[in-house]
C-alpha cells in the first residue's frame, strides 16, 4: 500500500510515529503551517516555525525516509492578532521555496473581518505563484463557515480543482463537491471524521476528488489514521485499485498542481534501518546516545 | 511582602498585605501576580459543582481579581491602567491571564468602567483586546475567564456567541457565562441547532448543553 498524507502536523510527533507512518506505506506527507497551542506574537515566531518546517522537519522526515512537504500561510486564528499580521508580506517569499505545494492553511476561525482579508489576500496569492490552496473549515458553526468559504473561494478567482477545501463532514461534504473543489476529511480518533464515516461517506459519494488525512497534531490524534481508513474501505469491500485512488493518486493530483511535490524514494535510506549515524542538521541529529 | 507571618488564615493575610503594597507602590503587583497561587491555593472556588475550576474560577484568580482592583485604586481607570494591565497579560502565563481578565470582572461588576465621562473606554477597549485574545487560546480555563461579567458587558455580539460555542465544544458548561439569557439570539440559537444537526448526521452525542441555547433541541 503506498500513502501520502496530505495533512500531518509532524512537528508535534515523535520519531516513533515517523517509523510507524514508514512501515505503514507512509512515504510522502504534507505538513501545513498551522498554530502551535501556544500563540504566536511575533512574525520572527512564524519565520523561524516556517523555515522548521522547510529544514529540520524535511531533514528528521528524510532519516526515516519519508518525504516531507509543506504548506505555508498565516492561518486562520492568528490572522485576528495584529502583531501577527505582518507575516503576510513574509509569505510570498517562502512559497518560491523547494518543497512548498501549497498556500495553507488559510480559511476561517471565527469568521472575522480580519480573517476575511487575509484569507482573500493569500488565495491571491496562490494564484501570483501558481499554487494550489489548502482550506482549513472552521470547527465552529461549520456549515455556515463552509458556505462562507466557498464564496470566497468563488470572489478570488481560484480554478476550484486547485482548492482542497478540508475538514469536511456530512453537513458540509455537498456543497464542497459541488463547487468543484476537492474534498478533504480528517480522521480522529473521536471527534471530526472516523474511518467508518468515511467509508460511508465514499459509499455514497465516490473515490473522485476525495482526499483523506489524519491531521495528526499535538493534540489526541493518531498518524495511522489515513492507513485505518484504507483498511476499512477494504473491510468494506473497496478494492485496492480504489484505496490507492483515495490514498495516493487523489492527494498527488491535488499537490502534483505545484510542480513541487517530489514522489523519489528518500537516497540513501535503507529499509529496516535507523537514522544515519553523523548526519546533522545546523549541529543536531536525531540519533540519541552512543552507538554500539 | 513575600515572607509569611504566621497567621491563621496565610493566604488572606498575604492578599491583604500585597493589596496594601500596591496602593504604596503599584509596581509591586508584579510580583503579587506571579506569587499568587502559592501564597493563596489553587482549589476551585465551588468544588462541589467546579473540581477543575474552570467554570467558576480558582482561589488564586479571585485573589488576582483583588489585586486588580487594588491596582486600580493606585492608579485609576485610566491610561496607566491600561498599560498595567495589558503587561500583566501579555507577560502573564495562563493563570495570571485568568487573573487580568477576572480583574476586569471585578471591576465591571463594581460599575467602575461605565461612566458616563468615558474616562473608562480606552481601558474597555484594551480589556476587550485581551478577551479576544482569551478566546482564541486553546487552554478551557482561559476561554472561560473571558465570557465573566466584563465580556458580558462589552463583548461584540459576534464574538460573544462564539465564545459561548466554544465553551460547548471545550466540554465546559456554560455555567461559566455571565448571564447568558440576556444576551443569547436567533442567531445563536441558529448555530446551535446547527451545530446539533451535525452531531446528529455524525451518529454522536449532541451535548445536553445545547439545549440552553436552542429551546427546539431536545
Amino acid at each position: 500500500m503506498r500513502i501520502l498524507d496530505p495533512h500531518i502536523h509532524m512537528t508535534s510527533r515523535t520519531t516513533d510515529d515517523y517509523e510507524a507512518l514508514y512501515a505503514a506505506g507512509v512515504r510522502v506527507v504534507v505538513e501545513p503551517a498551522f498554530w502551535l497551542g501556544q500563540p504566536r506574537t511575533s512574525v520572527g515566531s512564524f519565520t523561524d516555525y516556517f523555515d522548521s518546517l522547510l529544514g529540520w522537519e524535511r531533514f528528521r522526515a528524510a532519516q526515516f525516509g519519508v518525504r516531507h512537504h509543506a504548506t505555508i500561510a498565516l492561518n486562520p486564528k492568528e490572522a485576528n492578532d495584529p502583531r501577527c499580521r505582518d507575516v503576510l508580506a513574509e509569505v510570498p517569499r517562502y512559497l518560491l521555496k523547494d518543497g512548498v505545494v501549497a498556500v495553507g492553511e488559510v480559511g476561517y476561525d471565527s469568521m472575522t473581518p480580519e480573517e476575511d482579508e487575509v484569507f482573500a489576500a493569500q488565495l491571491q496569492m496562490a494564484q501570483d505563484a501558481e499554487l494550489p490552496a489548502l482550506v482549513h473549515t472552521p470547527h465552529r458553526d461549520k456549515l455556515a463557515g463552509t458556505r462562507r468559504t466557498l464564496d470566497v473561494v468563488r470572489e478570488s478567482g481560484l480554478p476550484p480543482e486547485r482548492v482542497l477545501v478540508d475538514h469536511l463532514n456530512e453537513t458540509t461534504v455537498a456543497l464542497v463537491r459541488d463547487a468543484g473543489a476537492w474534498a478533504g476529511f480528517s480522521i480522529y480518533p473521536d471527534t471530526k471524521m472516523d474511518e467508518g464515516r468515511m467509508v460511508a461517506l465514499l459509499q455514497e459519494y465516490g473515490t473522485d476528488r476525495m482526499i483523506v488525512n489524519s491531521a495528526a497534531d499535538w493534540g489526541r490524534s493518531d498518524p495511522l489514521k489515513t492507513v485505518k481508513t484504507a483498511r476499512a474501505m477494504l473491510a468494506a469491500g473497496f478494492t485496492e485499485d480504489d484505496v490507492d485512488q483515495v490514498l495516493w493518486r487523489n492527494p498527488v493530483a491535488f499537490y502534483e498542481q505545484s510542480g513541487n511535490l517530489v514522489l523519489d524514494p528518500v537516497p540513501g535510506f535503507t529499509e529496516g534501518a535507523g537514522p544515519a549515524a553523523g548526519v546533522e542538521y545546523e549541529g543536531s541529529s536525531v540519533l540519541r546516545g552512543v552507538r554500539a | 511582602m513575600t515572607e509569611d507571618l504566621p497567621t491563621a488564615d496565610p493566604g488572606t493575610d498575604w492578599l491583604d498585605r500585597s493589596c496594601a503594597a500596591i496602593t504604596a507602590e503599584p509596581d509591586q503587583v508584579t510580583r503579587a501576580f506571579a506569587l499568587a497561587a502559592r501564597r493563596v491555593g489553587r482549589e476551585p472556588q465551588r468544588p462541589d459543582v467546579d473540581p477543575t475550576g474552570v467554570v467558576h474560577g480558582t482561589v488564586d484568580d479571585a485573589a488576582r481579581a483583588r489585586l486588580v482592583v487594588a491596582l486600580a485604586d493606585a492608579v485609576g481607570t485610566g491610561p496607566d491602567l491600561v498599560e498595567r494591565l495589558t503587561t500583566l497579560y501579555r507577560q502573564g502565563d495562563g493563570a495570571e491571564r485568568r487573573g487580568v481578565l477576572r480583574g476586569l470582572d471585578a471591576l465591571a461588576a463594581a460599575g467602575r468602567l461605565a461612566g458616563p465621562d468615558g474616562a473608562a473606554d480606552a481601558l474597555v477597549a484594551a480589556g476587550l483586546e485581551l478577551a479576544a485574545d482569551a478566546l482564541r487560546a486553546n487552554d478551557p480555563a482561559l476561554v472561560a475567564s473571558a465570557v465573566g461579567p466584563f465580556g458580558s458587558a462589552h463583548l461584540d455580539q459576534h464574538t460573544w456567541r462564539h465564545g459561548v460555542l466554544k465553551l460547548v465544544f471545550q466540554g465546559t458548561s456554560l455555567d461559566a457565562v455571565h448571564d447568558l439569557t440576556a444576551r443569547a439570539d436567533t442567531e445563536l440559537d441558529r448555530m446551535a441547532r446547527d451545530f446539533a444537526a451535525e452531531r446528529r448526521a455524525a451518529g454522536r452525542t449532541v451535548p445536553a448543553d445545547l439545549g440552553r441555547l436552542s429551546t427546539a433541541i431536545g
